[in-house]
């Protein structure tokens, strides 16, 4: 797999490389007209050569940071958080080929984010097949490091959901427009996740443990679909909101024909927001999910059976003219609010909370020079809590990090 | 110009962050307020093994590393969390055994409840006929100097026919060793049989024996030492490895003792001398030493553990009709009492104290002594409102 991947790189990148003449690149800028979510993965700088079929483009993740709890901390962390691919090419008229490779941690992590064939039948109905990303929430689609003032990204959105969460699927979706109103739809059946998610060393139901299983992409571990199904609607001065469900059975209750276990199910539903407050620009953007996942009972409540959180970033522009040369450059103050509770519930033997639960908020300044970079600043502070509800672990520190489409 | 100030501010005020990042960050808490952590003066060795038992200590096993099948929870951890007590969601219940003679329900899964299974198992339950008895974890600080007591010396404390008139016995827990088990060098044995100390019935004979059997009971991890899976009932190979098993018992035997805080308080100070006044301290023996130990920071040592690792008649209230070995089902090993005052810090905010987590403040955890406490119970019933007071202020400085 990592070899093939290689190989369409080395490919890829010696076909520009072989063409010099910079004058004929032309960059696309964001397509910044009416955006849903689901847009995302077309809401991309990208660039293309003359008429060349195919357009590159990506990110890249930098960081340092600073981080301590409870006295402890690791000391001064470099870190290159990821670096994605994108190569885009328009097969023939109305199917287009999308695809993101991300490289995570130094390389440590391969993964194909996006590898997807659109074919437009009409604008209310695409098929999308290929490896999809699961729209649950509003980040999973829209993750994209350069469009955030953070460098981490929300703990509900990687740490209850398993974003980048991605199959092997296919599906529909669709849009359309009236006056100031859009409306967008997706469905798609994937593969999905398996028992680990309630049998991990981490001791908590954890759904991104699921991203893991390299086997997903050619083998569903319950062999059942996951579903998952998004609505949007935005109005242009109301904003986006999105509800969204993920679920289906995750377990592999029989294995050559043969019953070993129950069926057991999981359901998400996620709501989503996004607005940009007119005239003052303030730009509001949050998710909150719930997550259920039947757990046998006679199991252990170490695993919880109820999750949910959310975030809520709100980025106020303060500064919005030509700075150290940069024509366009925007400073920005910015705020995330977050809050994750992996066991949602009470224990059978007391009746007291189940905590295992976090709180975080991050004050924040980013710099960006043009709309595809940033610079930011930000400074965590955090409470966490065990699952008994002890005296939570406080963490608190700085980072710093640049992340930018090229 | 402008932009150049600017910039060279930012770099400054970038530099200064970086600078000073401590700064910004949770300080730790003081030593004392935390149970977790070595003993002083570990070699370079010793603490690099330390922290290998920490890690093998809070590892989760799951289904693929050997959990269960029938399991109580799945980490040392999340029963000893923060190596101080238990909450009744890690309780367990032991079963089958009503008298010295032994267990007779060990073929029907005693004497350990299993009451948690994996996926696809049907968990344990208490079978008809058999008296239980629900355990809390207690805290796993200081037991190095607890294990290296001398066998002479919990003797000298004894004092089975209450030869001094106070009341208060103790005798030993006296049991044949496991097989994978070895005498400790000052041991001493009579018919055969040695002199237990840890557990709440006195029943485990040193670190390793409790660590196998909380590998094996509390987790379904077998290992060389325990290879008997408890739900076939018949040997597999191990889980656990030997090197890790021996990395958690030197975990064990080097965590640090409690650290007492408020030591000079004279409320604390008054409540010391009360307690060994109404005869606490019968039992609760504030000082002990430790014989030698291949562990060089253990040998010789004197410290303060409240205990004198004997089982005591605590009378009916706290008789549950099941017992270990040759304890009574009326007797309790006398439980050390540092660290007291930090229990809610990993017991969810609140004290579970007594062998089942039945008492839930220290008064209350008083008041249900009886048998051989009988009468210092009562000394501290007629106690005046302040004394109670400052006696247990001393208790939660322990
Ligand atoms: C299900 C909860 C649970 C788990 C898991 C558990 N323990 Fe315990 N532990 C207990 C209880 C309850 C006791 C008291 C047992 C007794 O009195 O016999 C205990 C007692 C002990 C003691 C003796 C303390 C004393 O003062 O006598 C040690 C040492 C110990 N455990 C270590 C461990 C280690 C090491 C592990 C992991 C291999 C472990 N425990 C896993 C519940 C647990
Ligand atoms: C005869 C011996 C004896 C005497 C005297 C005695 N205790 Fe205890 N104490 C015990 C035993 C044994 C237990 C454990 C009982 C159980 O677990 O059910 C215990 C438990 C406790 C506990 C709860 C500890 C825990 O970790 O759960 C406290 C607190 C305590 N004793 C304080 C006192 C005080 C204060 C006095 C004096 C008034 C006293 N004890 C006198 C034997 C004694």
């Amino acid at each position: 797999m990592k070899k093939r991947i290689t190989i369409v790189f080395v490919l890829l990148s010696a076909l520009s490389y072989s063409q010099i003449d910079s004058t004929l690149f032309k960059r696309t800028e964001k397509d910044s007209s009416l955006q849903l979510n689901m847009d995302a993965v077309y809401d991309r700088p990208f660039l293309s050569y003359g008429k060349f079929p195919v357009s590159l483009g990506g990110y890249a993740e930098v960081n340092w940071q600073h981080i301590g709890t409870d006295g402890v901390s690791e000391g001064h962390q470099f870190q290159m958080r990821r670096m994605t691919l994108f190569v885009a090419s328009t097969i023939s008229r109305k199917i287009k080929f999308l695809s993101e490779i991300e490289f995570e941690e130094g390389g440590k992590e391969i993964a194909i984010e996006f590898a997807s064939i659109d074919v437009e039948f009409h604008p209310l109905f695409n098929l999308r097949s290929g490896i999809i990303m699961n729209p649950i929430g509003a980040f999973n689609q829209n993750h994209d490091g350069p469009k955030w003032e953070f460098t981490d990204r929300p703990v509900s959105a990687v740490q209850l959901l398993p974003a980048t969460w991605s199959n092997a699927g296919f599906g529909l979706f669709g849009k359309t427009y009236k006056g100031d109103w859009m409306f967008g739809y997706e469905f798609y059946l994937s593969g999905g996740f398996d028992d680990e998610i309630i049998d991990n060393d981490l001791g908590k139901t954890f759904l991104p443990v699921s991203k893991d299983n390299p086997e997903r992409f050619t083998e569903s571990a319950s062999g059942r679909p996951l579903t998952t199904a998004k609505l949007a609607i935005r109005n242009k001065y109301v904003g986006e909101i999105g509800l969204s469900y993920m679920g289906g059975v995750y377990n592999t209750y029989q294995d050559d024909g043969i019953i070993l276990d129950d069926k057991r199910r999981l359901n998400v539903f996620a709501i989503d927001y996004n607005t940009t407050i007119p005239k003052i620009n303030t730009f509001i953007t949050g998710e909150f999910v719930w997550i259920h996942v039947e757990v046998p009972e006679s199991y252990t409540q170490q695993y919880g059976n109820m999750q949910h959180g959310g975030f809520i970033d709100v980025v106020q522009p303060v500064l919005q003219r030509k700075m150290f040369g940069w024509e366009d450059a925007t400073l920005n103050l910015a705020f995330r609010l977050e809050y994750v509770d992996w066991n949602v519930g009470k224990f059978d033997e007391t009746g007291g909370n189940i905590a295992d639960d976090l709180w975080s908020v991050m004050p924040a300044i980013s710099f960006r020079p043009s709309q595809q970079t940033v610079f930011r600043l930000n400074y965590r502070i955090q409470r966490q809590q065990d699952f008994l509800g002890n005296v939570p672990a406080n963490t608190a520190g700085f980072s710093f990090g640049i992340s930018s489409y090229f | 110009m402008r932009s150049l100030i600017l910039i060279v501010s930012t770099v400054i005020i970038l530099i200064l962050i970086i600078q000073s990042c401590e700064k910004f960050q949770p300080a730790a808490p003081s030593e004392d307020e935390i149970l977790d952590g070595p003993i002083e003066g570990l070699t370079n060795a010793e603490n690099i093994q330390f922290l290998n038992g920490d890690r093998a200590f809070s590892e989760v096993y799951t289904s693929s590393k050997g959990l269960g099948p029938l399991f109580v929870t799945n980490s040392c951890v999340s029963c000893h969390s923060g190596d101080g007590k238990g909450h009744p969601f890690s309780t367990l219940t032991r079963f089958g055994q009503s008298d010295t003679s032994g267990n007779q329900f060990l073929t029907m899964g005693g004497p350990q409840l299993q009451h948690r299974a994996i996926p696809g198992y049907e968990p344990e339950s208490i079978p008809e006929g058999a008296s239980f008895s629900r355990f809390t974890p207690p805290a796993v600080t200081g037991l190095g100097y607890l294990q290296y007591v001398t066998d002479a010396d919990i003797l000298e404390m004894a004092d089975p026919n209450d030869m001094d008139n106070d009341g208060v016995s103790g005798v030993p827990n006296w049991m044949p060793l496991k097989d994978f088990l070895q005498p400790s060098t000052n041991a001493i044995s009579q018919n055969g049989k040695y002199i237990h100390r840890f557990g709440k019935k006195a029943s485990a004979y040193d670190l390793l024996d409790q660590t196998v059997g909380a590998y094996n009971q509390d987790m379904g991890i077998t290992s060389t030492f325990s290879p008997i899976d408890t739900y076939s009932g018949l040997s597999i190979d191990p889980e656990v490895s030997d090197k890790d098993v021996r990395d958690v018992v030197f975990y064990l035997e080097t965590l640090k003792a409690p650290i007492q805080r408020n030591k000079d308080d004279p409320e604390v100070v008054q409540g010391k001398n009360l307690f060994v006044d109404i005869n606490c301290a019968a039992c609760h023996k504030p000082t002990l030493t430790t014989g030698y130990s291949p562990i060089d920071k253990l040998s010789n040592k004197t410290f303060h553990p409240y205990t004198d690792l004997l089982l005591h008649d605590m009378g009916s209230n706290l008789d549950d009709g099941y017992t270990e070995g040759a304890a009574q089902t009326y007797e309790w090993r006398t439980p050390p009492l540092w660290g007291l005052g930090l229990s809610p810090t990993t017991q969810g905010g609140q004290y579970f104290l007594m062998h089942d987590g039945r008492a839930n403040t220290i008064e209350e955890a008083i008041l249900m002594h009886g048998g051989e406490a009988q009468s210092s119970k009562l000394l501290y019933e007629n106690l005046a409102e302040q004394e109670k007071n400052a006696l247990i202020k001393f208790l939660e400085s322990l």
